[in-house]
């Protein structure tokens, strides 16, 4: 299969590469070494893949690598550091939102792409949120808890 | 020994030590992880759920470019073997064959045929389409009690499909009937269901130097080292395996996964190679939990009192017995829950079919078990015209009570107070919502184990180093699924040596590296680990006040570790623990131990009668659950969880309740929307779009409500909770929908198409 040339950004550094065509965001992005994205379903189902594409989160195992094209990925490594963690991040560990930790980037990314949108959420707002994003060990109300304490600290962080 | 009573890190609501490595995406599960040179094997699977195979051509694969070796079971040295489970005893009865590849028929659809490992995952599966099987179909079954028929088509050729049955035998039932005022009869039905982890069955193995295999994978069990090396025919010494951070487990990595395919292809290749299953291998192939069938009878006094219960219980095992008979004796002895009942009679059987091998599933057959003891609670309740709760309140096990198998409980049952907490938490049934609406509101009970059967004699080792700087290592061989295996050693060690947290380094989960803690199954990594965590921390604990005894020259017993130093109770000043670690080191004492555990040991109970000890405790619980239905699209929305354990001494208040939180959402999966649904052995659900897990809409905030009676086995009196918390939900969800429809559905899940044709009379 004839590969064609991609250029994009991923957590602000920029790529050239070449990519057949049926090969997904999700793969590609592992294979350079962004192994933080999680591939639990492969058919868009699980949300453990999703990534931010300019800002819009996206399951990366349903997007082909090539529609990322002059775009800017984030994954959640490109929100914080350990040194440095994102409010979201930093309320993930403090309220106890991680358990196995794989749904966790995906659930991080979603989160911040909401709470960008709503920076004042119910919790019902915060379940329909992350509904995409399963999760088998939480029960997800940690993760709600995080996600709220997170929104409030942004908020007054403003 | 002396006991640690005041705690400055036990029971805090402390973050895990690897929250923030998780939370920033350091953290490199199995499938993170690749060697160079590293090949992809893919697994050629059954195409029929039974069939004679007559032919296997593997020649057209083996000649496709990026093609480096093709397996059947002739290229496997030992291909049928017995299967067992980590650091146990063989107690004989327990062990059933296992097939490593197909040889002569399948018995599954799914069932592994042959390997492959190729250059890329494309060739390899392309290589997969090209290997030519001949099949003869052979009729399968799928029915249990079908099964069980001698005349039925055997899956083990020429052997009985019934592989295991227990008794239990307790009083005269027959004399128990007859004094009964009341006598209820029912049966109930469970289904299969799937684990449903997030991270799919992945490893890497390679080959080392020396000619040893090393195996990286995701596995609740990395002592099947020694299944693999008896695959391979080699010394287990030479195979070694590696478990990373686990992307959740709940027993379906509990038996093998893809270990054997891994060590085999690594040693044919001599390349490192790696298998990452898809999403619909582990839905539709994978282990399940056992469906069980269910046939209840209580026989009770007009005030409540039960006199007497018989049970017949029958599991499906799928097409390899695995774990199967270890399940069953799980759902045996929890089959009349945590009652007293005087008169007890319990006939259970695992039965082989040609279904995916059913396995490990978080309570390991105690939930199952509960599904059914706690709606027919309810049944007889109802019968009697008696409150739910007020009818097991006269029936809960206590203090001293003799359970069904004889064992008499030395500890605290709090199940009254479990009960009024979750009564109080629900409140009053609330008004239905609109006019084509119900509502309903159930309580459930239950019981599980935690610890492995004492029958297996299980132990657990773990090593604590104090280094020079102060600081902490615990080396052991826990595998950390997510619920905080590795935390709370890091906690218990924290605790015992004075030293933060932050300072705490934990290495696990590596054969070679750290020593044996046993299965991370059976909830008895806290019990197990965490017991031998404490003795080994308390060990280097005495060695330190012993020599700042000396430096101080104040007695042992009157001195304290805090924040690093050691110093006289109640006094500021003292000697930090770093100079002492100094002065050991000095004078070659030692500041690290390697201490083991031992469970209590026993036998199997006795075969007839079901009389004896087999587990060291259980931990107990209640849960309540209020639901609505919408009569109109038959959609159950779950209003309310609350959930109440007696987990001795929470080690981290905030992980219990992740625990209970998270049993809460799958036990509404278990009740409500979960099915694989085999069809003539065929999953119906391949993906996450068909096999329906709850998602963060489809569960309430849920009360979690710990008790603490600190007279649990584990350290500082703990029990354990990992699988507990899930036992009562489903049955009280179930409860809560039976309540609301005014009447019983009595075969899972729940869906939205059985209520509509309940309430239309045409179930």
């Amino acid at each position: 299969m004839k590969k064609y040339p991609l250029e994009f950004k991923v957590n602000g550094k920029k790529y050239s590469v070449e990519v057949k065509p049926n090969m997904t965001l999700l793969r590609l992005l592992r294979s350079l070494g962004f192994t933080e994205v999680k591939s639990g379903c492969e058919k868009g189902d699980c949300g453990t893949c999703a990534v931010l594409m300019d800002g819009e989160p996206v399951n990366s195992c349903l997007t082909l690598a090539l529609q990322a094209q002059g775009k800017e990925i984030t994954t959640v490594k490109g929100l914080g550091t350990i040194e440095k963690l994102h409010p979201i991040q930093e309320a993930f560990v403090k309220y106890g939102a991680i358990q196995c930790g794989f749904c966790t980037p995906g659930m991080v990314i979603t989160a911040k792409a909401f709470l960008d949108k709503n920076p004042n959420p119910t919790r019902e707002e915060i379940r329909e949120a992350i509904s995409g994003n399963l999760c088998r060990c939480t029960g997800y109300q940690k993760i709600v808890d995080a996600i709220e304490a997170a929104a409030k600290k942004m908020r007054e962080g403003r | 020994m002396e006991m640690i009573k005041e705690f400055k890190v036990i029971g805090k609501r402390l973050p895990s030590h690897d929250a923030v490595e998780k939370v920033t995406g350091q953290t490199k599960y199995a499938d993170d992880f690749a060697l160079p040179g590293m090949l992809y094997g893919k697994i050629l699977r059954s195409k029929f759920p039974h069939a004679k195979i007559k032919r296997i051509d593997t020649s057209k694969a083996e000649k496709l470019d990026g093609v480096h070796c093709v397996l059947t079971h002739k290229d496997v040295p030992n291909n049928v073997i017995v299967t067992r489970f980590g650091q146990t005893r063989a107690v004989g009865g327990f062990e059933g064959i296992f097939r490593v590849l197909a040889e002569g028929k399948v018995r599954y659809y799914g069932e592994p045929v042959a390997l492959v490992a190729a250059e890329t995952e494309e060739i390899a599966e392309r290589a997969i389409d090209l290997i030519e099987v001949e099949y003869e179909e052979l009729k399968g079954v799928f029915d249990t009690v079908e099964a069980m028929d001698p005349k039925a088509p055997k899956v083990e050729d020429g052997k009985s499909n019934v592989i295991a049955r227990f008794k239990i035998r307790k009083g005269d039932v027959a004399k128990g009937f007859e004094e009964a005022d009341v006598i209820v009869e029912n049966e109930y039905m469970s289904q299969f269901i799937d684990h449903a982890y997030l991270e799919p069955e992945a490893g890497v193995a390679w080959v080392e130097d020396d000619g040893s295999i090393t195996i990286r994978v995701s596995t609740q069990v990395i002592e099947h080292y020694r299944e693999i090396a008896h695959v391979l025919g080699i010394p287990e010494s030479r195979v070694r395996v590696i478990t990373p951070k686990i992307g959740g487990g709940f027993g379906g990595k509990e038996d093998i996964t893809v270990e054997y395919y891994l060590a085999l292809l690594a040693w044919k290749t001599g390349r490192p190679v790696k298998i990452v299953q898809t999403r619909e291998e582990s839905l539709s192939f994978r282990s399940k939990r056992h469906p069980y069938k269910f046939r209840y009878k209580t026989g009770v006094k007009k005030d409540g009192r039960i006199v007497a219960v018989e049970a017949e219980l029958i599991s499906d095992a799928g097409a390899y017995m695995t774990l199967s008979p270890w399940v069953l004796l799980y759902s045996t002895v929890n089959a009349v829950g945590p009652y007293n009942v005087p008169n007890v009679k319990v006939d259970t059987y695992t039965v082989l079919t040609n279904h995916p091998p059913s396995g490990a599933y978080r309570t390991f057959g105690a939930g199952q078990a509960c599904v059914a003891y706690e709606q027919q609670m309810d049944e007889v309740a109802k019968k009697l015209g008696m409150d739910p709760a007020e009818f097991r309140k006269k029936n809960y096990l206590k203090k001293g009570d003799t359970m069904a198998n004889g064992w008499q409980i030395p500890n605290t049952v709090a199940l009254h107070e479990t009960t009024d907490l979750v009564l109080k938490a629900l409140g009053e049934k609330p008004k239905p919502s609109g006019p084509k609406k119900l509502v309903g509101m159930g309580i459930a009970s239950g019981m599980c184990s935690y610890g492995r059967m004492i029958f297996l004699h299980d132990t657990s080792r773990s090593k604590v180093r104090l280094e020079l700087d102060g600081s902490v290592t615990i080396e052991c061989g826990v595998q950390d699924v997510g619920a905080g295996q590795e935390a709370s050693l890091c906690q218990i060690v924290s605790e015992v040596l004075g030293v933060p947290l932050k300072k705490v380094r934990i290495i696990s989960g590596d054969t070679a590296a750290t020593p044996i803690a046993g299965t991370t199954t059976a909830t008895r990594q806290l019990y197990m680990s965490g017991n031998a965590t404490y003795k080994a921390a308390m060990k280097v604990r005495d060695n330190i006040l012993t020599k700042a005894s000396e430096i101080l020259g104040v007695d042992k017993s009157e001195l304290v570790i805090e924040d690093e130093k050691i110093k006289k109770k109640g006094e500021k000043e003292g000697i930090s623990l770093r100079d002492v670690a100094v002065a050991c080191a000095e004078e070659g004492i030692e500041l690290f131990c390697e201490a083991q555990f031992n469970a209590p040991f026993g036998e199997v109970p006795d075969p007839e009668t079901g009389q004896g000890r087999v587990f060291p405790d259980f931990t107990y619980g209640t849960t309540g659950a209020i639901v609505e239905i919408d009569t109109e699209t038959g959609e159950v929305e779950v209003l309310k969880i609350a959930s109440a354990f007696d987990v001795g001494t929470a080690i981290n208040p905030m992980r219990v309740e992740g625990q209970i939180e998270g049993g809460a959402s799958m036990g509404i999966g278990w009740a409500l929307t979960e099915d694989v649904k085999f069809e003539k052995g065929i999953a119906k659900a391949q993906s996450f779009a068909e096999y329906i897990i709850a998602t963060a809409v489809d569960v309430p905030d849920i009360k979690s409500i710990i008790v603490e009676n600190h007279d649990g086995l584990g350290p500082f009196g703990a029990r354990g909770v990992g699988e507990v918390v899930l036992a009562p939900v489903p049955p009280a969800v179930i409860n809560a929908v039976a309540d609301a429809l005014g009447r019983r559905i009595k075969e899972l899940p729940i869906t939205g198409e059985r209520i509509l044709l309940t309430l239309r009379g045409e179930s």
